[in-house]
């Protein structure tokens, strides 16, 4: 098995190879270790995108807006994602980001894991007809088998930034909040006088 | 009180400064030594034949943790012998196991471990090493002991070593666990404790090696090795280029390490009433020390000269201030310090700054727990800064490197580059040889000065993400300088590519922080040292004070 520390060290030369400059390459190399901790294809995925664009020119956003095209060209995934990445602050405002036309776009998912760890917010990431839920770069779901999972291009990605909302009502709320107060000590006068830090006085 | 603080940056992380640097209490092998004399060692299993060739295992055990070395000791034909990181065969061969090894495993390892680089290894497995004989004084010892005598010390004290590693590696290389799946263990928190521990085990083997050999040969007749001697032998080891990226490519560790050793003094330098006995330890330890400086042995002009520099430095010290001070006087330590950076080259003064950690072991203990970084943490790029913001940053933080004239062919005389057939560091005249096009990301001045360039051509206003979005080849210089503005001492404030570049400067300066000792540079790139020479003996552990380092035959 290879360890993630020859996966790192791998990706990032073989990126800088392909002729991505060596910051591009040290995002990179850390990505698809996190995709590989993942369970997810990264190693593959980036052997088939750097095959493809070895020597060839790549494109990236010259700014972020909700609306992003690069016609008649794709968008390559290391830069999207850097750009995107840098831009943490304006994707959390944007909202709602849609991307036209990229390549290799599950090399795009750990940009956007880090971006949302970075915001502090869930991100939801659609890649033509998956869907996937990224998490604070601690997990992502999907309603596909992430493994093995290779696309070579993207139409649509949508980014959609998640609010932070409860997951559940009030009421199923209360009830836990009512079980948990069984912790606490009923108050009697005489705790109220003795046991209380502050003292009943502490406008003084 | 007086204006005690860090000393700066700009002052203390150019090259000449770091070559300058020798061990002290924070370094590696004291440290280990420090976590690890109460654990149980043993020697679980020795099948040397009558030629030393054979496998043997060492264990160090406390409560339910145990680590063991595996030694494989191998027969190899003298033309074959090489230091050199191109060589495929060796003495012998080490890997440190996590836990205690099986008999499927001790098979595995043996099928791997001597072949290093093109073996494989498991997560099972923490480090991994390869080590040759010194020919010289390791016959001459087998011979002396099979004959019922010592060896020669002078022959001995000339080397200083049975064995050299010429390499150990960590961290995940060629199947070794990563880092991540062990950080939490206490006792290995200091940075490179399992290689120090390697190292220590091997030291041991080297001794069994030679007792064994030795009654092979005459069981009737053979001593064994004294102990004297035995604690006076160190683990040779040959040090190449690969150490130098390494201290540029972790940026966020070489300031702690650094950051650790200037707090030590600025901590030292603040206390106001030194005790006596506090300074009878730094006395005693200087003195001792001053034995070693006599047995240090090079035929580099460069190190000699060096080794003069600091010579003459410590009769100065010794003439000048050590008979002349008052010692009831406040702030003593930061009176001497003054002392010694007015009068004193840097030899001296990083000499003498080691030797006032030694009284000190509350300041020291907490700051080697530091010594280590979840580099991780500091990756990301605050793209919502503005230009204005890293102009600053750069202005503050690398002065020194923006007066450098990088458009003349001196300054980038150098590239650094990985080779082919070894994947190992090298560097190479940028004018004479082809290749420089690989370059590594090594040459930060250089690439921070044409960040700087480039932005005061940009809107100052702008963010960092919209500059990164035209600007990506300058992406690894913008990181660095995020990471210098909250790491101070974590950049080289020089030229790595220049003409005047002694790479053995940044090989010291690791080395240094590892422990090492008598730099005997081969060339400008590479080196032989000593580790672990004086230490104490395994039996010898658990009552071992501190200052083993300054113990010399």
């Amino acid at each position: 098995m290879r360890t993630s520390s020859e996966i790192e060290t791998i990706s990032k030369r073989a990126t800088k190879a392909a002729g991505f400059p060596w910051g591009i390459a040290e995002e990179v190399g850390k990505n698809i270790k996190n995709l590989e901790l993942l369970g997810v294809s990264g190693v593959e995925n980036l052997n088939r995108y750097l095959e493809l664009v070895k020597g060839v020119e790549t494109y990236g956003p010259k700014e972020i807006s909700s609306e992003n095209k690069i016609e008649p060209n794709s968008f390559c995934p290391f830069y999207t994602g850097s750009a995107l990445l840098d831009s943490a602050n304006k994707v959390e405002e944007i909202k709602n980001l849609t991307l036209y036309s990229i390549d290799f776009p599950i090399l795009l998912i750990p940009f956007i894991n880090r971006l949302s760890d970075r915001i502090g917010k869930k991100i939801k990431l659609q890649i033509d007809e998956r869907s996937f839920l990224l998490n604070l770069n601690k997990f992502i779901s999907s309603d596909s088998d992430l493994k093995g999972l290779i696309i070579e291009n993207a139409r649509i990605v949508k980014i959609e930034v998640q609010e932070n909302i409860d997951s559940f009502q009030n009421k199923v709320w209360d009830q836990l909040y009512e079980l948990s107060s069984e912790t606490f000590v009923e108050e009697t006068d005489r705790l109220k006088e003795n046991a209380a830090g502050a003292g009943l006085a502490d406008n003084d | 009180m007086p204006d005690i603080n860090h000393r700066s940056p700009k002052e203390i992380m150019t090259l000449s400064r770091l070559g300058s640097f020798y061990q002290s209490k924070l370094s590696f092998l004291r440290s280990f030594i420090r976590e690890f004399k109460d654990w149980e060692f043993n020697k679980d299993l020795f099948e040397l034949d009558k030629n030393g060739y054979g496998t043997a295992v060492y264990s160090v055990k406390k409560d339910s943790r145990a680590y063991s070395l595996v030694c494989f000791a191998n027969e190899l034909n003298s033309t074959e012998r090489s230091d050199r990181v191109i060589a495929t065969k060796w003495d012998a061969a080490f890997v440190l196991h996590d836990g205690i090894p099986t008999k499927d495993d001790i098979d595995r390892l043996k099928e791997n471990v001597p072949k290093q680089e093109v073996g494989r290894v498991s997560y099972k497995e923490l480090a991994l090493s390869r080590a040759n004989k010194s020919v010289r004084v390791f016959e001459h010892t087998v011979d002396a002991l099979a004959s019922g005598r010592q060896p020669d010390e002078n022959t001995v004290k000339d080397v200083g070593y049975l064995y050299r590693t010429t390499a150990v590696y960590g961290s995940g290389k060629f199947g070794l666990a990563d880092r991540y799946r062990i950080k939490e263990r206490s006792e290995i928190c200091g940075p490179f404790r399992l290689e120090m521990m390697l190292v220590y085990l091997v030291r041991q083997f080297t001794f069994d090696q030679v007792n064994h050999m030795a009654k092979s040969r005459n069981p009737t007749k053979a001593v064994k090795l004294s102990d004297d001697i035995a604690r006076n032998l160190g683990i040779g080891n040959s040090t190449g280029l690969g150490m130098a990226p390494f201290i540029v490519n972790h940026p966020t560790l070489l300031h702690n390490w650094i950051y650790s050793r200037e707090d030590a003094l600025k901590q030292i330098r603040s206390i106001q009433k030194v005790e006596i006995k506090d300074f009878d330890k730094f006395k005693e330890c200087f003195e001792k020390s001053k034995l070693n400086i006599n047995t240090w042995k090079t035929d580099s002009e460069y190190q000699t000269n060096k080794i003069n520099i600091l010579i003459k430095d410590l009769e100065v010290f010794e003439k000048n201030y050590l008979l002349d001070y008052e010692f009831n006087e406040n702030f003593l330590w930061n009176n001497l310090y003054l002392w010694i950076e007015k009068e004193l080259s840097e030899e001296g003064i990083e000499y003498i700054v080691s030797m006032l950690m030694e009284p000190y072991d509350n300041i020291i203990n907490p700051l080697v727990e530091n010594m280590s970084s979840e580099e991780d943490l500091y990756f990301d790029i605050p793209g919502e800064r503005l230009v204005s913001n890293l102009i600053n940053i750069i202005k503050n933080n690398y002065s020194n490197i923006l007066d450098i004239d990088f458009d003349s062919p001196n300054e980038i005389a150098n590239f650094w580059f990985i080779s082919k057939n070894k994947e190992e560091p090298r560097v190479a005249n940028r004018h004479e040889e082809e290749g420089s096009e690989l370059e590594q990301p090594l040459a930060i001045a250089r690439d921070v000065s044409k960040l700087f360039k480039r932005l005061k051509d940009y809107e100052s206003s702008k963010t960092i993400a919209e500059f990164l979005m035209t600007n990506n080849d300058l992406r690894h210089a913008v990181r660095r300088c995020f990471i210098i503005e909250k790491f101070p001492y974590s950049e080289i404030q020089d030229n790595t590519i220049g003409s005047q570049l002694v790479p053995i400067d940044m090989l010291r300066l690791k080395l240094s922080f590892f422990g090492a000792q008598k730099f005997d540079p081969r060339s400008d790139k590479w080196l032989r040292i000593n580790m672990y020479q004086g230490a104490p003996l395994i039996n010898e552990l658990k009552n071992t004070d501190d200052t083993w380092i300054y113990n010399r035959l």
